[in-house]
């Protein structure tokens, strides 16, 4: 009984101590921000991986004299016919040698030629989906983490989707653009020899391909494309970069990304630069041109800009996707939710306004209709709203906007067990028994139908937690901590109030 | 103080006949304006879509929004009001898939900032930005290149603040599908999950329900995997778990669950009536009135449990019209008091919670009704069989 009493006072005061360290979180719904799911399209990393080994045995065929035709990759598999019995000899004396990670889907030789399909075995394939996603996840983290926002939640949702939570960000647009940048990297010579003209035409020249660099005039809005014939072949890519930093040119004033490659790139880098002095080196990020400048010179030490009338924002933006590096496969939004600041402040304040107002009708409700008793279902009401704010603190759960609604649902719900036992109690009054007694009776008979009245809502709730996301997550959360709370304050601390009252004061009459 | 006085004697059981009639007619006009609507109304939560809620700061109208959307590709626009008309704000939506999607949200604000803000200012500061930017031909990609207009022109709005995008929400078409029939199963598992618990607590049947729960579950995931439409199979075993509860002889488990049927029934059905969207705090608002609507029952059936082994000379008929009447007072004084705070959400919430506190408001009430003319009176089929 004493135990209980100074349970009663330890309580709330533990909880004031526990709030200044563990504040209760605010969602995403409150507190602004923004809440996106992606899919990683895991399947063009299987292609990309596929058209590379088609690369590979395209130069090791080359390097051997074998004569093929039709080499094409088509989804997952490579199709490809050899011409020649010697040739097909030897083709199958490499292909068992050095591509032994090839299963051969189908072989069909017709005399002099062999018609062959390759793809991965499953397995592979699986393996380098669950990289992809596994390498998407972490570039992703990567690049939010520089771009600085305060505690981001990112994580694995199925096996390729991705959920990335961003409170407080200021800029969706940018931060999205940060974070769906496949930027992919790439340095490929510009092709001087033939005219852009004709390739436009239809006649691009073997090993060529047509990249357009896209120029908006910022007074007209008008966007223009100038194309540049460039070789397929790429010299270099983002993945030898071991640094990029947004610099301020001094001439001209303007934010430019100074990259930095590591031995290997250096030393690509520098070959490139020696046998291709006086021609334009294009520099590609997903596929459009951002600069095409000239080779001036050799350049040794690994050092290249990035040019382009940058605002500071992106010069920032670009250095930190290329330190980050290139995503393994693109990423599409499939869901995205943003609230901004004003609404979620608007939401608390409307969510409090409406709290106090319901609370106060309750408590009010109760008074009038059970008098003293009503005052003790109230208190007991107030230390339930505590024991709430306590549990999320507690918990460290997060308090979403339908968590609110969940809050005041309980303060409805709350002094809904109040009202069985004082129903009760008066039942039990009316056939003559005393206070005490009746006090007793009441809560013991109302006991087990309260808890089953409340286990029900807790497993819908539960079932809730389970199936919701986000907010209503969050309204899961509140409910049932509401629920168990209200259980805990009108079973257990009420009834210990009354008891107090009646057995230590000696009260003769009960106002119920 | 009391509403109701202790002695009072309604005869339920007799008018039992009346609530069934009015249940039924309910459930049809329910079940008929879900039909002539071609189901719920989903919200973009699990149509798919994008939804934008729009603030402007100077009066502007429905039409010159739509023209602003125009060449962003958003043809036909559904735009709403949102709360009061001095506020000006609108709810924007448009049912396009994803595909065409990325970027589309922003685009979209743009579009309507744009629109309503004054051009010779938006003149005027692209003009102090050009200054600052370095008018060199190479120019970066057209994606960095929009955003960074879009910067500009959000520096412009935080002088003059045309417009604020206060929410903007997307949600592909594959999303909204898993989320609906997440739904639906999640309403499915909490129906069963509660009967076992209710079968377990009043008839101490704990095995048999749980086997038979087992077995639904099974089936339904067994049948999942074959392919048929959640709904026809979650309504399906439904139905099966009705007759199971029939001839097993589970009679406060039926009772129970054809009451929490009649409820979240009726109250899609209200939803429909009224065209309302059905989202994520919707189906919230559904699991806990699936949840609370029971206490109601429950509290009605401890009382039958109670007096039918205290009263074993009265006829079942009358012990639950007795029951009934002396947990009147209760079950009215809970729902009142939950009603009382759903309303404040009602009135107070904001627009968000409307709908979730709309839907509770109909679910409590209903829920009251039902355990009184439905979950009870269904104990007696078994009566009327003899």
């Amino acid at each position: 009984m004493v135990l209980f009493a100074s349970l009663l006072y330890v309580l709330p005061s533990f909880h004031i101590d526990v709030w200044p360290h563990k504040k209760i979180n605010l969602g995403l719904d409150l507190q602004g921000g923004m809440h996106l799911v992606l899919e990683v399209e895991s399947e063009k990393a299987v292609e990309s991986t596929i058209e590379r080994m088609g690369n590979d045995l395209r130069r090791e065929l080359k390097t051997n004299h074998i004569k093929f035709a039709n080499l094409k990759r088509s989804a997952f598999q490579l199709h490809l016919d050899v011409i020649g019995t010697e040739s097909i000899d030897r083709f199958n004396k490499i292909l068992d040698d050095d591509f032994q990670e090839f299963r051969i889907v189908s072989r069909k030789q017709d005399n002099e030629q062999l018609s062959i399909v390759l793809d991965l075995p499953d397995s592979e394939v699986e393996e380098i989906k669950k990289k992809a996603a596994d390498q998407a996840l972490e570039t992703i983290r990567n690049r939010i983490d520089e771009f600085g926002v305060s505690e981001p939640d990112i994580r694995r949702q199925g096996s390729r989707r991705i959920l990335v939570q961003l409170p407080g960000v200021k800029d969706p647009g940018r931060a999205k653009d940060l974070i769906g940048k496949t930027a992919l990297l790439e340095f490929k010579l510009v092709d001087d020899q033939h005219s852009v003209e004709d390739a436009l035409k239809g006649k691009t020249p073997l090993g060529t391909e047509i990249l357009y660099e896209v120029v908006e005039n910022r007074q007209t809005r008008r966007i223009s494309k100038k194309p540049y014939l460039v070789e397929k072949r790429t010299t270099l890519t983002g993945e030898y970069l071991t640094d990029a930093r947004v610099n301020i040119d001094s001439q001209y004033n303007e934010p430019y990304v100074s990259i930095k490659f590591n031995k290997k790139g250096a030393r690509l880098f520098e070959r490139i630069t020696e046998s291709n002095v006086q021609r334009r080196l294009a520099i590609v990020l997903d596929k459009k041109i951002h600069s095409a400048p000239v080779i001036q010179e050799r350049i040794s030490g690994g050092e290249a800009r990035i040019t382009g009338s940058f605002t500071h924002e992106e010069a920032h933006d670009l250095a930190i996707v290329l330190r980050a590096g290139a995503l393994p496969a693109p990423v599409h939004i499939l869901e995205e939710r943003t609230v901004g600041p004003s609404l979620g402040k608007d939401s608390i304040r409307k969510g409090l306004v409406s709290m106090i107002i319901g609370g106060i009708m309750v408590i009010i409700f109760m008074l009038v209709y059970y008098k003293v008793a009503g005052l003790i279902a109230d208190l007991a009401l107030a230390l339930n709203i505590l024991l709430i704010a306590a549990g999320l603190a507690g918990f460290q759960a997060t308090l979403t906007l339908p968590g609110i609604a969940g809050i005041i649902l309980t303060i409805g719900m709350a002094v809904d067990a109040n009202v069985l036992i004082f129903e009760r109690i008066r039942e039990e009054m009316r056939v003559g028994k005393s206070p005490l007694a009746a006090v007793d009776a009441g809560y013991n008979k109302a006991t087990l139908t309260i808890l089953d009245a409340n286990v029900t809502t807790l497993i819908a709730a539960v079932v809730l937690f389970q199936f919701g996301t986000g907010p209503v997550k969050g309204f899961a959360v509140t409910l049932s901590l509401g629920v168990l709370a209200s259980l805990f304050t009108a079973l257990i601390v009420s009834r210990q109030i009354f008891d107090s009252l009646l057995i230590n004061r000696q009260l003769r009459s009960l106002s119920i | 103080m009391q509403f109701i006085q202790p002695d009072i004697n309604i005869d339920f059981i007799g008018k039992r006949f009346v609530g069934f009639a009015v249940s039924g007619v309910l459930i049809l006009i329910s079940l008929l304006s879900l039909l002539l609507h071609g189901g719920p109304r989903y919200g973009i939560d699990f149509a798919g879509g994008t939804l934008i809620q729009i603030k402007f700061n100077v009066p502007t109208t429905v039409d010159t929004m739509k023209e602003a959307l125009k060449p962003v590709g958003i043809i036909d626009p559904s735009i709403q009001q949102y709360g009061e008309a001095a506020n000006n704000e609108y709810l924007v939506r448009a049912d396009i898939s994803y595909k065409k999607l990325e970027g589309l949200s922003e685009k979209v604000g743009q579009a309507l900032i744009q629109a309503v803000s004054d051009p010779s200012e938006t003149n005027e500061s692209s003009d102090s930005s050009k200054s600052l930017e370095s008018s060199e031909t190479s120019v970066p990609t057209p994606t960095t290149q929009t955003k960074s207009q879009e910067i500009e022109d959000k520096d412009t709005m935080q002088k003059t603040l045309p417009a604020e995008v206060r929410r903007i929400e997307m949600v592909g078409p594959q999303v909204g599908k898993d989320l609906r029939e997440k739904a639906l199963l999640a309403m499915f598992f909490a129906l069963l999950f509660i009967t076992i618990y209710i079968s377990g607590r009043f008839e101490f049947k704990w095995v048999m329900s749980a086997v038979m729960a087992g077995g639904l579950m099974g089936g339904v995931y067994l049948i999942k995997s074959v392919g048929i439409s959640m709904p026809f199979l979650i309504v399906f075993a439904l139905i099966l778990a009705m007759i199971l509860f029939w001839f097993l002889r589970l009679q406060y488990a039926m009772g129970a669950i054809a009451a929490l049927i009649h409820d979240v029934t009726i109250t899609v059905g209200i939803f429909s009536i009224f065209d309302k969207e059905f989202t994520l705090p919707i189906i919230a608002a559904l699991l806990t009135i699936i949840g609370y609507s029971l206490n109601d029952t429950i509290i009605v059936f401890d009382r039958i449990r109670e007096n039918s082994r205290k009263l074993t000379r009265d006829t079942f008929d009358l012990i639950i019209n007795k029951s009934i009447n002396e947990t009147l007072s209760r079950t009215i004084l809970t729902s009142l008091t939950t009603l009382i705070v759903v309303l404040t959400l009602f009135l107070f919430g904001g627009g968000i919670i409307h709908d979730f506190a709309f839907a509770m408001i109909i679910g409590v009430l209903i829920g009251t009704y039902s355990s009184i003319f439905v979950a009870s009176p269904i104990l007696l089929l078994w009566k009327m069989q003899k």
